[in-house]
């Protein structure tokens, strides 16, 4: 096809804002509000200017938005090194022990940061009675940071009445952003409803970052910022793979469905180093809705089984073991889905979650009142985290308490803050760990001034929102430094204004050239819509990168084979087109989207090994191979080859 | 559909400053749109000003991951949802009641059924926090800034801030 070229013909050229600020944080999750509290401290004293960029509204933005039940990442009587056992042992073998570390020092204080913002916490009383966060509070019991007793539905869990914990983490954010924003004299310094697209590059040192460019999906304007130092908290990747819901249920994703990949897109079009993007997430959740499992498995002790009544993680210990070794007896997550999934493709289905029989026998010992109270924390953790659960139970009639439900593994996601770990390959802590993990700035990528959170930190999971927060807090203050040792030095970038804005603005220019050309606008020859663009890299991953079309079997053949589907969906990718600024901001997900893909493939190809059965098999290398393979897969990525280097870095154990 | 709007209910957030709705999708979902009569296929007219009637409208619905975002914030309760269709069957409703101290929720069934629930969502009043309260000095001790741990470990002397790997 001819290439497609926006010389502002057919579609009005946007305003274009231009913006500077010192710190500039792209995103307003939970990793970015973290960033934005914390730099204000550090940063406001020392007269440095601090930006929130996010493409939603920050009260409800990124995987917290519809609120949480618990808080997965609190370390309280526990110690970091237990933290990174834990870590290392779900990862089968292979993190940063150095970033697991200093975080595991670090969360906690973010929990007690949230209790004092209003977060309301679970209190256990002295006779081991459960009050919700607002009764703690009514009967004086202390808070966490005061010696107060969480409510532990497992050893790093603490429950919480978290509907609104979004919206409390971002009053705290703005209130930052503002105490910011009034001491350096700017007139606006929080930007909601901009999605950024692309970094922009130092001119004189391609390895340092510049700015950020992206456009407003409510008004006709690009948004060029200039900055000395950039954080990426624009979290992990959802529906990069076909969906087990075939119409609209695929807005039911387990990992919220706004989270485009853009992390990982933004930073390998920079150059920086990614590590661990063959990892993946597959949880395992009730079926159709993905409501959380975590509670029922840990608070209320319910057993999941397969139809015989069996508990698959027992009776097929000895047959996993043949391949993957001492790995079993971890029972880390992905090798639970694997035994599970024997069952399933044994038609030993369906697998079930007794929920029924766990509330029935804490029930034994209640009172009625008692009772009443445990249905209602059962209901309050879907009613504040996956709301839709609770709708599938009740258009189905079904009664957590009364029936068992289905589970399911869902389609793959990519993240690093849950049980996976993809992401950028940063700089650790200041005061310990390899030299070769450590390159001045504690979590700043191999891009000079880049730095990361959250689901975009790869190699070191299960920091979950409260590890998210803490990390970019940690962000927050190394920016800070950053900044002030690089007072003075010039940064800029070449990239011409117009040129950029044309170039963000191509798919409009497309619609509006063509659309008129059938008298269907969806189906034209000379372009692609962006909801068929995504519908398309998801059926390439799903078919031969391992999505649950094919029990998330993939081998170097298929690999390869998809690779030359993935080139033409990057090459089709360039004739998407937009309607209205909010298809622009659909096409622009999936340019991110599609490159966070073809990383993803691109890492399985490269490492010989199925290091996480139960997320995703190599069928030709279908063992745990330590020998080759305990070590970190990174890539860089050349924008203008489009070519992947793919390589090993060293794992190195710091904790025994 | 996910979230859909009960066109008589929707005022389309006329004299508040934004459409609540669109301004707090966390997807860009939710927009306003010219109200066409489904059966005449007419754009519905508001016959004092003669201008089109704008409603709000979930735009992009197989995007939709029912967070509830637009129906606990809506002034009017007109949205409400729908449960996905390719797997929930009709006739199930969650409905949130959101107050500033505490959300209600009444679940219906299919069959009829109705389990109502209250619980807590924050404990300090919505726009009273005060982030340097209780946590020593609001600026950072500039002198610390190479040294590990957070402002507020340094501020509350957090024995956790600079241990090391034992």
């Amino acid at each position: 096809m001819e290439p497609k070229v926006n010389n502002w013909e057919f579609c009005k050229k946007p305003e274009i804002v231009v913006h500077e600020t010192d710190l500039l944080l792209i995103g307003g999750g939970m990793a970015a509000c973290g960033t934005a509290y914390e730099a204000d401290r550090w940063a406001t004293p020392e007269g440095l200017r601090i930006t929130m960029v996010d493409k939603a509204a920050t009260d409800r933005s990124g995987a917290v938005a519809m609120g949480l039940s618990a808080i997965n990442t609190y370390l309280g009587e526990n110690s970091p090194e237990d933290y990174v056992r834990y870590v290392r042992n779900d990862l089968m073998g292979i993190t940063r022990e150095d970033l697991t570390f200093d975080l595991g020092r670090v969360v906690d204080d973010s929990v007690h940061l949230f209790e004092d913002w209003g977060l309301p916490i679970w209190k256990k009383d002295e006779e081991g009675k459960r009050l919700d966060g607002a009764q703690a509070q009514r009967e004086e019991m202390p808070s966490l940071r005061d010696g107060g007793n969480p409510v532990r539905s497992g050893r790093w869990q603490i429950m919480i009445n978290g509907e609104s914990y979004k919206v409390i983490v971002a009053e705290a954010a703005k209130l930052a952003l503002e105490n910011n924003r009034k001491a350096t004299g700017v007139d606006q310094n929080h930007f909601e409803r901009i999605f950024i697209v692309k970094l922009l590059m130092d001119q004189n040192d391609p390895k340092k970052v510049a700015g950020a460019v992206g456009f407003s999906v409510r008004e006709h304007k690009i948004y060029i910022f200039k900055c000395k130092t950039a954080l990426l908290g624009t979290g992990g990747c959802v529906n990069v793979f076909k969906t087990r819901a075939t119409a609209e249920g695929q807005g039911r994703a387990w990992f919220p469905v706004w989270n485009s990949g853009s992390n990982y897109a933004m930073a390998a079009e920079s150059g920086a180093e990614m590590t661990m993007m063959e990892n993946r997430f597959v949880p395992a959740r009730f079926k159709d809705g993905y409501g959380p499992v975590g509670a029922w498995f840990l608070l209320f002790k319910a057993k999941a089984t397969n139809a015989l009544g069996e508990d698959y993680c027992a009776t097929n210990l000895e047959e996993s073991r043949k391949l993957y070794g001492k790995y079993v007896d971890s029972l880390g997550t992905c090798m639970r889905n694997h035994m599970m999934m024997i069952d399933m493709k044994a038609g030993k289905g369906p697998i079930k979650i007794h929920t029924d029989v766990a509330l029935q026998k804490l029930s034994e010992t209640m009172s009625k009142k008692e009772i009443k109270h445990l249905e209602a924390e059962a209901w309050e953790d879907f009613l504040d985290m996956t709301i839709a659960q609770a709708g599938v139970w009740a258009a189905n009639n079904m009664e957590p308490e009364k029936v068992p439900s289905e589970l399911m593994p869902s389609e793959p996601y990519l993240l690093g803050s849950h049980a996976g770990c993809a992401g950028l390959w940063t700089s650790g802590p200041e005061d310990f760990g390899p030299d070769e993990y450590s390159w001045g700035y504690n979590r700043m990528t191999t891009v000079n001034g880049l730095f990361t959170a959250g689901d975009g930190v790869g190699a070191s999971g299960h920091k979950f929102s409260s590890g998210s927060h803490a990390e970019g807090r940690i962000c927050g203050k190394n920016m800070t430094s950053y900044c002030l040792d690089t007072k003075g030095e010039d940064v800029s970038f070449s990239e011409d204004h117009d040129e950029l804005a044309k170039e963000i603005y191509m798919p409009m220019e497309t619609f509006a050239k063509y659309s008129n050309y059938t008298t269907d606008p969806n189906i034209n020859p000379h372009y692609i819509r962006p909801g068929m663009m995504q519908q398309r890299l998801q059926k390439v991953m799903d078919e031969y990168v391992g999505g649950v079309g094919t029990w998330y079997m993939t081998s170097k053949s298929m690999l390869e084979e998809g690779f030359k589907y993935l080139d033409m969906v990057k090459e089709d990718s360039l004739h998407m087109a937009a309607e209205n600024l909010h298809e622009l901001l659909r096409a622009w997900e999936n340019f991110h989207r599609i490159l966070a893909g073809e990383a993803h493939a691109r890492h399985i190809h490269f490492r010989e090994e199925t290091r996480y059965p139960g997320y995703y098999y190599r069928g030709d290398f279908l063992a745990i191979d330590d020998e080759n393979w305990k070590c970190f897969v990174n890539s860089t990525y050349n924008k203008e080859t489009g070519d992947w280097n793919v390589f090993k870095r060293e794992y190195h154990q710091l904790i025994p | 559909m996910p979230s859909y709007v009960i066109t008589e209910k929707c005022d389309s957030c006329a004299g508040q400053d934004k459409t609540a709705c669109m301004y707090i999708c966390p997807h860009d979902l939710m927009a306003l749109k010219e109200q066409v009569d489904p059966i005449t296929k007419k754009v519905i007219v508001n016959p004092e000003t003669n201008n089109p009637v704008m409603k709000a409208v979930n735009q992009e619905p197989v995007q939709c991951w029912e967070c509830y975002s637009c129906v606990k914030i809506c002034p009017q309760q007109a949205i409400s949802i729908r449960c996905y269709a390719d797997f929930a069957p009709l006739g199930g409703e969650v409905i949130p009641m959101l107050g500033s101290d505490s959300i209600m929720w009444t679940v219906k069934f299919r069959n009829g059924n109705i389990k109502r629930f209250k619980f807590p969502v924050r404990t300090v009043e919505a726009g009273s926090v005060d982030i340097f309260a209780g946590v020593g000095e609001a600026k950072a001790d500039i002198s610390r800034i190479k040294a590990p741990g957070l402002y507020t470990q340094h501020a509350n002397g957090d024995p956790r801030t600079a241990i090391t790997p034992a």
